[in-house]
């Protein structure tokens, strides 16, 4: 009862936000969340860090630029074909990221999304520098004008919740078990009899798609598709979303991507400081709470709950 | 092929070049991994950090290049000395992962407040007059300053290679990454030895960068550019040995350098190309042994 009163608050909340906060803000803030929370299924819970997720972010995002702007597609199109080519670029670079562990599987996306930052710099499709800018919104299903602010953040909203949704049943299903397994002890989830390259390829490709699908969102709001997707600026930025609000959460990413993009909004003037602080914040959450924001609150409410209350019973 | 003879030349002996700073940085990075079991990622920004603590030197205190060579190493391994006393020591009995992340945060914060400061142009470093002009050599017009950089770079990787093969305190340092806790059974001071090799790999990307300042210009962004690369190069070669870190990144400098000759449009992601290769065929890397 307490849950289904909870879920209608949050309905309630997400439904009026446009109302009263800046929708461009809201927008941003749920892109990156899902985003975050797509790198959360790997950090989170398989413990993969992948350091190149923007390769598949920004991507995503040139191929609903072209598709939109030269090929006049409608924008589930667009977007479901910047989902598939991340998805696809995410089972090539994981098939062969997985092949090394730990600290290198870090350095080997690093590096092969570098590959991919030098690729859309040379491309003529990217318009290089430049990137590709005004990308029309288009008309869902051919139908609902996406330039209508409150249209947009309610599809931007759906996408979002479909996204979560993927990532919450792959989490709480057998598959999520055993990437948790993974996670926890590799060597012992192979001696068990599973596959773990096989579960590691899938939840990359998985991930990947859905960082994808954030991407080609992103595109459609701000109509534009450049280098900054695909930098490892952006690959670290989801890195400290998701270690802010705190890994292995189904919350953390959420928050800490909302907390990165206010700072981003509130400091945008300020130029190179917002590097400085969010340089400043990996290095605090690191040595101070390395639960992240979600997970300590959530630590705390677990040993409030766990002391005896002063009343005996 | 159509390509003349100097053009060849000049882009090899650029990518030697490219290739002497792959080779001491990625020296830097396994010595580092060896014994802290994490990858720096501030490595590049203390690259950077070498480089503009020569400039600042040479600028506000008309200090030269062949002072700065030994004070800006200095200054960076002093600084990565207090990273580790202060930061990573706290760190040593975690997942490796969070030392990757502090030092990430850490080359941001450097980074950005070079930029802050600095701006992205890059500042000119000249010559040391001891070291301009250049020779003819007949096939091609060598500058002594590029000259001087491979064989600066030759003689600091030897170097590290006979204090860490042929003295005792490199003994003690090869036994002290396969079993710290043995060593220090021994009575020998581990968490000291630890500090210490970090500042000095921190003072070899210092170095790396003072060699490069004359060379491309001193630049806030010089360090997370070269540092990425140097991470394929890493891969590429396996942080198992010295010698083999040391081929790989001037082999990696001298292949950047033909496909800049051959195929320019590929010159800028060869190597990572090389890296996936590598992976397919020999994941654990050219010189890594299997985990």
């Amino acid at each position: 009862m307490n849950r289904l009163l909870l879920w209608l608050i949050v309905l309630v909340v997400a439904l009026a936000a446009p109302y009263l906060v800046y929708p461009v803000f809201l927008m941003k803030g749920l892109c990156f969340a899902l985003f975050a929370v797509s790198f959360n299924l790997l950090l989170g819970y398989t413990g993969l860090l992948s350091f190149g997720h923007a390769a598949f972010f920004g991507m995503a995002s040139y191929v609903v630029g072209h598709a939109m702007t030269r090929w006049g597609v409608t924008p589930e199109i667009g977007i479901l074909a910047g989902t598939l080519v991340a998805g696809l670029m995410g089972l090539a670079f994981g098939f062969l990221a997985i092949r090394r562990q730990g600290i290198y599987f870090a350095m080997v996306t690093l590096a092969l999304a570098q590959m991919v930052h030098f690729f859309c710099l040379q491309a003529p499709f990217t318009h290089g520098e430049d990137g590709i800018q005004a990308i029309p919104r288009g008309r869902l299903l051919g139908m609902l004008p996406l330039d209508e602010p409150h249209t947009l953040y309610y599809f931007v909203l759906a996408v979002f919740a479909g996204g979560c949704w993927v990532v919450w049943r792959a989490v709480h299903s057998p598959f999520g078990q055993v990437l948790r397994a993974i996670r926890e002890n590799e060597p012992r989830a192979t001696s068990l009899g599973y596959r773990t390259q096989h579960f590691k390829l899938a939840a990359f490709t998985l991930s990947a798609s859905l960082a994808g699908l954030a991407g080609a969102t992103k595109a459609i709001v701000f109509q534009l598709a450049s280098l900054t997707d695909v930098h490892w600026h952006t690959s670290g930025e989801v890195v400290l979303m998701t270690l802010l609000g705190g890994m292995g959460t189904a919350l953390g990413p959420i928050a800490g991507a909302f907390v990165v993009v206010a700072i981003e909004n509130t400091l945008a003037e300020l130029g190179a400081w917002v590097t400085i602080i969010q340089g400043a914040i990996f290095v605090l959450v690191v040595l101070l709470f390395r639960r992240g924001l979600v997970g300590e609150a959530l630590e705390w409410l677990r040993l409030r709950a766990a002391r005896p209350s002063p009343q005996g019973k | 092929m159509g390509i003349p003879l100097p053009v060849l030349f000049g882009q090899l002996l650029l990518g030697l070049i490219n290739g002497a700073f792959y080779a001491v940085l990625s020296l830097g990075l396994a010595l580092i991994f060896g014994l802290l079991n994490i990858i720096n990622f501030a490595h590049g920004a203390q690259y950077m950090m070498g480089a503009f603590v020569a400039w600042l030197m040479l600028t506000m205190l008309g200090i030269g290049y062949w002072p700065a060579l030994v004070i800006a190493p200095l200054v960076v391994g002093l600084f990565g000395i207090a990273v580790e006393r202060t930061m990573l020591r706290r760190l040593a009995k975690l997942d490796p992962l969070y030392g990757l992340l502090l030092t990430f945060g850490l080359a941001l914060v450097i980074e950005g407040l070079f930029r802050n400061f600095y701006g992205v142009s890059g500042q000119p470093y000249a010559v040391p007059s001891a070291l301009q002009g250049g020779v003819n050599l007949g096939f091609m017009f060598l500058p002594i300053y590029r000259g001087f950089v491979v064989v600066a770079s030759l003689a600091i990787c030897l170097g590290s290679w006979l204090l860490i093969e042929k003295t005792k305190l490199g003994a003690l340092l090869r036994a002290a990454t396969e079993n710290p806790s043995l060593v220090r059974a021994f009575g020998v001071n581990v968490p000291l030895m630890i500090t210490a090799t970090y500042g000095f790999g921190a003072a070899l990307a210092g170095l790396a960068g003072v060699l490069a300042a004359p060379v491309y210009s001193v630049n806030p962004l010089m360090g997370s550019d070269i540092i990425i690369v140097v991470f394929a190069v890493v891969v590429i070669g396996g942080m198992g040995s010295i010698l083999g870190s040391v081929l790989t990144g001037f082999g990696l400098g001298l292949v950047e350098g033909l496909t800049k000759v051959f195929y320019p449009q590929a010159s800028s992601t060869i190597i990572f190309v090389i890296m996936a290769i590598v992976l397919l065929v020999k994941p654990a890397g050219l010189f890594g042994k299997a985990s």
